[in-house]
């Protein structure tokens, strides 16, 4: 698709695609055969990127609820899109085929789990420089092609900045007390990707077969689970102070509401199950932020 | 546009770039005679600012130099201070979400403030004299011993130098579960509506431990939740009425007279979705972030992230004007939202006459609107660009064509430098402009009194 070497500049094509739009509720499935691989990569891109706001509500203030429900909306949005031209399907399959023994967040696992197929073997992304990736997140394609077979390929994992194409001239604008853990939380994604790359290729193409699971079941499914520790020693002992459970979705919840759950985060829902210890060490994590931000107040002298 | 008036602030100099997060302001108002001028900041400090009494009518004619009304410190005080919420674990913010005035009725001054959970009523007061010649007690104040007392005096009120006082007179307290967005004061003088994600409630003015629910938005199953309120205001003339805006870009006017519960509405304003212009943001950017009422009360001004819209009250079906405030942004739009700058909520302001509106853009420029002509123009907010008394000159974002000098590029725009906040003097054209940390406050020297047209 991209030839190597090549880092591709982001465009904003997600208007584009609306225009010779037919992705409606009458777009039959097999018109995801002809989707522009483009206008799905930006959605799968859009999908991932709302997923990661939607956990790193910071926990100090309670998160903006208006934010917090158009990105929800935006979610569900693609998810419906998604569901109609069965792209969905195939993505829930991999989740299922998905035997990932490592925590991490379900999309970064989905996203990962299949590499680049033996079409193009020169195609593997290289890892980007640590420094360039601050808050970047990958993407992946998926591309069905031919009548049974799905044929999946990754795009290089892009960084911020070339995200941007460089025009604004500065990082995305996180809320000041975001900047460590979105950094951070980023930057164990970038590894975890990493790290799946080289797992995957044993990744088995045959589960993507055109199964027929409801929407409702496939998004029942995702879990958000804990960043995998970097393989990487430097990143390792760059952030061995963090807190990986501080992300936790418990955490996210309790703080989105006063009422435990918030839809449409059947997404979330399942994360209850796993992490007896998330809510005790977050609020320690949470204490120590406190304490952080206090000790920042006195060096700046305010 | 003339002058330039600039209230100082904490000196940085040695760290160029860098704002004091707590300095930067959340909300600016006049009030109802224009002589204060209110600002709120993320600190939970309130500032307010007097005009200058303009000099005499004989100064002027005698052609001298005139002092014509600046705006300077009045008083400071520290309106809200960061709480906790322990049930949920949560810091509560301190920051100013919005002041509004109460109609003058003796010598002091009310405003009421907010911040995200609670209400404020102050007292805004001088004092220029104060009682000398007590028998009891000397000039310190201190108790005088009987025995030199050998006659008596009646205390004498003498001038000293002018004192504001300002008191909390009221706290409106625990009546929002989420976060306080609006707050509106009623025409009949003793109630006020203040708005929440979810809720608005009214209060009287004199009663704080009561308030009375009148719209209610939350699902019973939270997971159903897809639409916030945004904004709120009571109509400026009909104490029944009120208007809310909603994160779908809706508009529901409500009238307090048909039921207790306001949560169907009187008239329902929504503009129907342009099927050229869909794409995943959508929604996104047709959320209201800011609702005001004209002065004639004949029209409402609303803002979403692109366009700038007037509605008539008595047509629904769709906004009889809209204005184009930074159309270059809809291509750049999946960056906004990666950046969360698609999530900045953008005041507007109506003038005194209802014939200008006004609304804040990035790269500290803000926009106005004529509306009988329907032409805009790009002005900007920024130290270096302008110098006191200066004329501010009309900027431009090239969007294509013929560049012109000065012209900016979209990708050079700033989108940390954002004017969000804003307000009009209701009977003067002078605007008070928040960015960041600083106010610009420009008054139009050509044309002060704004002219019915």
């Amino acid at each position: 698709m991209f030839p190597k070497g090549t880092k591709r500049k982001f465009s904003d094509p997600v208007e584009e695609p609306a225009s010779s739009g037919d992705q409606g509720p009458a777009a039959p499935p097999a018109a995801a055969r002809t989707l522009s691989s483009s206008y799905s990569l930006q959605r799968q891109s859009l999908l991932d990127m709302s997923l990661i706001k939607l956990q790193l509500c910071h926990m100090l203030v309670e998160p903006n609820l208006c934010r917090s429900v158009l990105i929800a909306n935006t979610v569900r949005q693609i998810q419906e899109e998604m569901t109609q031209d069965g792209t969905w399907q195939i993505m829930t399959q991999a989740l299922a085929a998905a035997q990932c023994p490592a925590d991490r967040l379900v999309a970064t696992e989905v996203l990962c789990r299949q590499t680049e197929t033996g079409a193009q073997p020169g195609q593997s992304p290289k890892p980007f420089p640590v420094v360039g990736l601050e808050e970047g997140y990958h993407s992946e394609e998926v591309v069905m092609e031919g009548e049974v077979e799905t044929e999946v390929t990754m795009s290089p994992q892009l960084s911020t900045n070339s995200y941007l194409a460089g025009p604004f001239g500065m990082g995305p604008c996180w809320d000041e007390e975001d900047d460590d853990g979105d950094c951070e939380e980023e930057e164990e994604e970038e590894e975890d990707s990493e790290e799946c790359m080289s797992e995957g290729d044993d990744a088995d193409r045959d589960h993507l077969s055109a199964d027929s699971r409801t929407g409702d079941q496939v998004f029942g499914t995702f879990e958000i689970k804990h960043p995998a520790p970097p393989p990487d020693p430097a990143l390792e002992e760059l952030f061995s102070d963090v807190d990986p459970s501080y992300y936790d979705l418990d955490t996210v919840l309790t703080g989105m509401q006063s009422t435990p759950k918030m839809g449409p985060y059947d997404l979330l829902e399942s994360l209850s199950s796993h992490t007896p210890t998330a809510l005790s060490s977050s609020s320690s994590c949470r204490s120590d932020l406190n304490e952080l931000d206090h000790i920042m107040e006195i060096i700046v002298g305010s | 546009m003339g002058e330039v008036a600039e209230s100082p602030k904490i000196n940085h100099t040695f760290l160029r770039d860098y704002v004091t997060e707590a300095d930067v302001i959340s909300t600016v108002e006049f009030n109802q005679t224009g002589d204060l001028l209110a600002t709120g900041d993320k600190g939970g400090r309130v500032v307010i600012f007097q005009r200058e009494s303009e000099s005499k009518g004989e100064l002027e004619e005698t052609g001298e130099n005139v002092d014509s009304g600046e705006y300077n410190v009045y008083s400071t005080f520290q309106s809200h201070e960061p709480d906790f919420d322990y049930l949920k674990s949560l810091e509560i913010e301190e920051k100013i979400n919005k002041i509004r005035w109460l109609p003058q009725q003796n010598a002091a001054h009310f405003l009421l403030s907010t911040n995200d959970k609670t209400i404020k009523l102050w007292k805004v007061s001088e004092r220029d004299k104060r009682p000398e010649g007590y028998n009891l007690k000397d000039e310190e104040g201190r108790l005088k011993d009987i025995s030199t007392i050998t006659s008596l005096q009646v205390p004498v009120l003498k001038p000293t130098d002018l004192m504001v006082e300002v008191r909390p007179r009221r706290v409106f307290a625990n009546g929002h579960t989420y976060h306080v967005n609006s707050i509106s004061v009623n025409s009949d003088g003793e109630t006020y509506l203040s708005a929440d994600d979810l809720r608005i409630n009214m209060w009287h003015l004199g009663i704080t431990d009561r308030s009375f629910n009148i719209v209610d938005i939350k699902p019973t199953n939270m997971e159903d939740l897809t639409e916030v309120i945004t904004a709120a205001e009571f109509h400026p003339h009909h104490c029944h009425l009120f208007v809310y805006s909603s994160s779908k870009g809706t508009l529901r006017l409500c009238d307090m007279r048909a039921s207790a519960l306001c949560d169907k509405h009187t008239k329902l304003f929504e503009e129907p979705e342009d099927p050229g212009n869909r794409s995943f943001f959508s929604e996104i950017i047709s959320s209201v972030s800011d609702v005001k009422f004209s002065h004639n009360g004949r029209y409402l001004l609303t803002r979403d992230y692109l366009t700038a819209k007037v509605w008539d009250l008595n047509m629904e079906k769709g906004p009889v004007e809209t204005y184009q405030v930074h159309e270059y942004l809809r291509s750049k739009l999946c960056s906004l939202y990666e950046n969360d700058c698609i999530f900045d909520k953008f005041e507007c302001v109506w003038n005194s006459s209802d014939s200008v509106i006004m609304t804040g853009a990035y790269n500290s420029f803000f926009r106005m609107f004529d509306r009988e002509t329907g032409r805009g123009v790009t002005l900007e907010a920024w130290r270096e660009s302008s110098k006191p008394r200066a004329v501010l000159r009309t900027r431009r974002v090239y969007t294509g064509g013929k560049r012109r000098r000065g012209d900016v590029g979209v990708d050079s725009l700033d989108f940390t430098k954002k004017i969000l906040h804003m307000a009009w003097h209701p009977s003067e054209n002078i605007i008070a402009i928040a960015a960041t940390n600083n106010l610009y406050i420009f008054q139009d020297r050509v044309n002060p009194d704004t002219q019915t047209q």
